[in-house]
């Protein structure tokens, strides 16, 4: 099959839903000529033009709560913030307007956005350009939250939280606009809220999110080679939740850790982790959960302390040793 | 008629508009009532003085143009022809409010009849409002969208945000602050280093006037340019309402911000007074009509309450429902 890029993927999505729907639309700034601040949108508003490639002041409230409006009254805007860790400067339009307003208004109304953003680190953009605050936002009900590992799922996934009729929040990680990977020509979906098992495993289960799910897979190659058969769970939507399939695998394996980018003090791995020890794959349990996340730390420049700042492959490697040397009661 | 007013505007909606406003009086004077007396829970912003500006500028839309509203949005829903039914059922949380009860007083929306809500945020409604425009434009709708916020919403990002996206934009929207003199606590004459916030619209090259807001004849004859302005392509327009709330901020204000002589002072422009005055003497209205009329908007008031008691209190099982499309 023909290969393209995580970005192309993002891209090729977008422009086939546009293609079949008038009403959706991106806005963003440096959406337009520029191509975005990574290039995601480059070409296109060539083919759609200025009105539905719509490029903005920056004003990330004010644009945020212009794509909810317009969600409300019946378009179905993708807005693209540049950075991820400027929706704090939207949040108020994300999370009392767009993830409120259908509840506050007894179900009579709806709106079905797409907020795309980069995060994750990797880039030397250093603090205020590389975090992962996905567990914010999972944390408020109304809103979905979407992360996705790969080429052929991010074109899936979007074109689902596209069609979706609710504000998707839709993290794409930077290091992995440029990875490739097969991914058919023509349009698919990926419902929101269906787990992928990405590797079989029979002796650990590793559920990892966005980018750690490339390391997981690279740990679980290297542990193979030990005979230690990983597991590796990708989530690819963190609400809803795809608990079933990881539960029926730690029932298979007695052993869970969970991976991810974000810092791990109050990050989604402690709720993957707790829905785990509260649900009936606990009884299959050998070893206490393990956690791996980002250190308590805003992410460094120097190249060395970011790497240090985010769980690598080894890391994945020692917990998944650790994890198999332990043992409940 | 002497009266200068839009063309839409005949004897008899001056009429209607005149029982509007006494609707949107007792409403809020009903509701005063019922948390003093805590048979309502949770917080209310009460409109009482500012009727014109709410009636005024709504009198002048067509069906199809949208609000947004704020905190203080009562009076915009009644005036935006929401029915007192559904607002007072909503603020007893019953099932057949305009939300089932889950929104109460500052949630209260009409999406399907432009009514785009009211907003517990200060400012938050603005770039809702904006992107109403938006889905206008792009869609060719037709439609204006008229944007209710206070003073105190004027020194937020949101809203600078928004008229600025407005104006690159030349979206059809109206901005109407309706400047009340004080947020919250927080005195206009404090916290804007301006004398009229209408002279916030040349930042952003789009016209702006500054009007009395309790006069019902000049916010009609304002907005309606202004929609005119904007339905014709022309773009938005910042309005600026002057006026004053006559009770305090919420329930629970004691008005130690102010005195009773600048209370007395607005009361005596009472936009109710000023628009009967007018009415009767263009003949138009006879002090034994105003009072039928404005019984009539009394009763239906309490008719509202009772509506509102008899209904249901929402089951248990609604509590997860709604929150996802």
């Amino acid at each position: 099959m023909r290969e393209i890029t995580y970005l192309e993927a993002v891209r090729e999505a977008m422009t086939q839903v546009m293609q079949e729907d008038n009403d959706v639309f991106i806005l963003g700034e440096d959406i337009g000529v520029y191509g975005g601040a990574f290039g995601v949108t480059r070409g296109m508003i060539e083919e759609f033009g200025p009105e539905r490639i719509r490029n903005t002041p920056i004003s990330e409230s004010g644009i945020a709560g212009a794509a909810i409006g317009s969600a409300l009254t019946g378009m179905r805007p993708i807005l693209e913030l540049q950075f991820s860790d400027f929706i704090t400067i939207a949040m108020d339009q994300i999370v009392n307007q767009a993830a409120k307003l259908r509840y506050m208004y007894g179900g009579k109304a709806q709106v079905p956005m797409v907020l795309r953003t980069p995060s994750g680190s990797g880039t030397g953009a250093a603090a205020q350009h590389s975090q992962s605050l996905e567990a914010w936002v999972a944390h408020v009900p109304g809103l979905k939250v979407v992360q996705p590992a790969t080429a052929y799922d991010v074109k899936g996934l979007l074109k689902a939280a596209i069609e979706d009729n609710n504000p998707v929040i839709f993290y794409e990680h930077k290091l992995l606009y440029k990875t490739k990977g097969e991914v058919p020509e023509e349009p698919y979906s990926i419902p929101l809220g269906k787990a992928d098992v990405k590797r079989e495993g029979t002796d650990v289960t590793i559920v990892a999110t966005a980018i750690m799910v490339h390391k997981a897979l690279e740990a679980a190659g290297k542990l193979a080679e030990e005979g230690i058969e990983v597991e590796v769970i990708d989530p690819r939507t963190l609400v809803p939740l795809d608990l079933e399939t990881i539960i029926s695998s730690v029932k298979k394996t007695s052993r869970l850790i969970v991976v991810h980018e974000a810092v791990k003090r109050g990050g989604y791995g402690g709720e993957i982790a707790s829905s785990i020890a509260e649900s009936e794959a606990f009884d299959y349990l050998d070893a206490p959960i393990k956690r791996l996340g980002g250190k308590e730390v805003p992410i460094p420049y120097n190249p060395e302390l970011e790497k240090a700042a985010v769980p690598q492959t080894e890391d994945i490697i020692k917990a998944v040793k650790e994890t198999l040397n332990k043992k409940i009661g | 008629m002497n009266l200068k007013v839009p063309e839409m505007i005949t004897e008899e909606k001056l009429v209607m508009l005149y029982k509007q406003m006494w609707s949107i009086r007792f409403f809020e004077e009903k509701v005063d009532e019922f948390f003093a007396k805590g048979m309502i829970h949770g917080t209310t912003h009460l409109a009482v003085g500012q009727e014109a500006s709410a009636a005024g500028a709504c009198a002048v839309l067509e069906e199809r143009d949208m609000i947004t509203s704020t905190h203080r949005g009562h009076g915009h829903c009644i005036a935006k022809g929401a029915e007192v039914n559904g607002m007072m059922a909503e603020l007893f949380g019953r099932t057949t409010g305009y939300c089932k009860g889950k929104g109460g007083s500052m949630h209260i929306a009409d999406v399907d009849k432009g009514n785009l809500g009211a907003n517990g945020i200060v400012g938050g409604g603005i770039p809702l409002a904006v992107g109403a425009a938006l889905t206008s434009n792009m869609k060719n709708k037709g439609y204006v969208v008229l944007c209710f916020f206070g003073d105190g919403a004027s020194n937020e990002g949101s809203f600078h945000e928004a008229v600025n996206l407005a104006s690159v934009w030349n979206l059809p929207v109206v901005f109407i602050c309706e400047n009340n003199q004080y947020g919250m606590s927080g005195s206009v004459k404090e916290m804007v280093n301006i004398e009229h916030i209408a002279d916030r619209a040349s930042s952003y090259g789009i016209p702006g006037l500054s009007i009395d807001g309790n006069d019902i004849m000049e916010v009609m004859n304002t907005v309606d340019e202004a929609v005119k302005h904007a339905r014709g392509g022309n773009g938005p327009t910042l309005i600026e309402a002057k006026t004053y709330r006559w009770k305090g901020h919420s329930k629970s204000d004691a008005k130690k911000y102010r005195t009773r002589e600048e209370e007395k002072e607005w009361r005596d422009k009472d936009p109710i007074a000023r628009l009967k005055e007018q009415l009767i003497a263009e003949g138009i209205l006879t002090e034994a009509k105003a009072r039928q009329l404005r019984d009539e908007a009394k009763r239906e008031i309490e008719d509202s309450v009772e509506y509102a008691k008899n209904s249901p209190e929402p089951s248990l099982d609604t509590l997860m429902e709604d929150i996802y499309a």
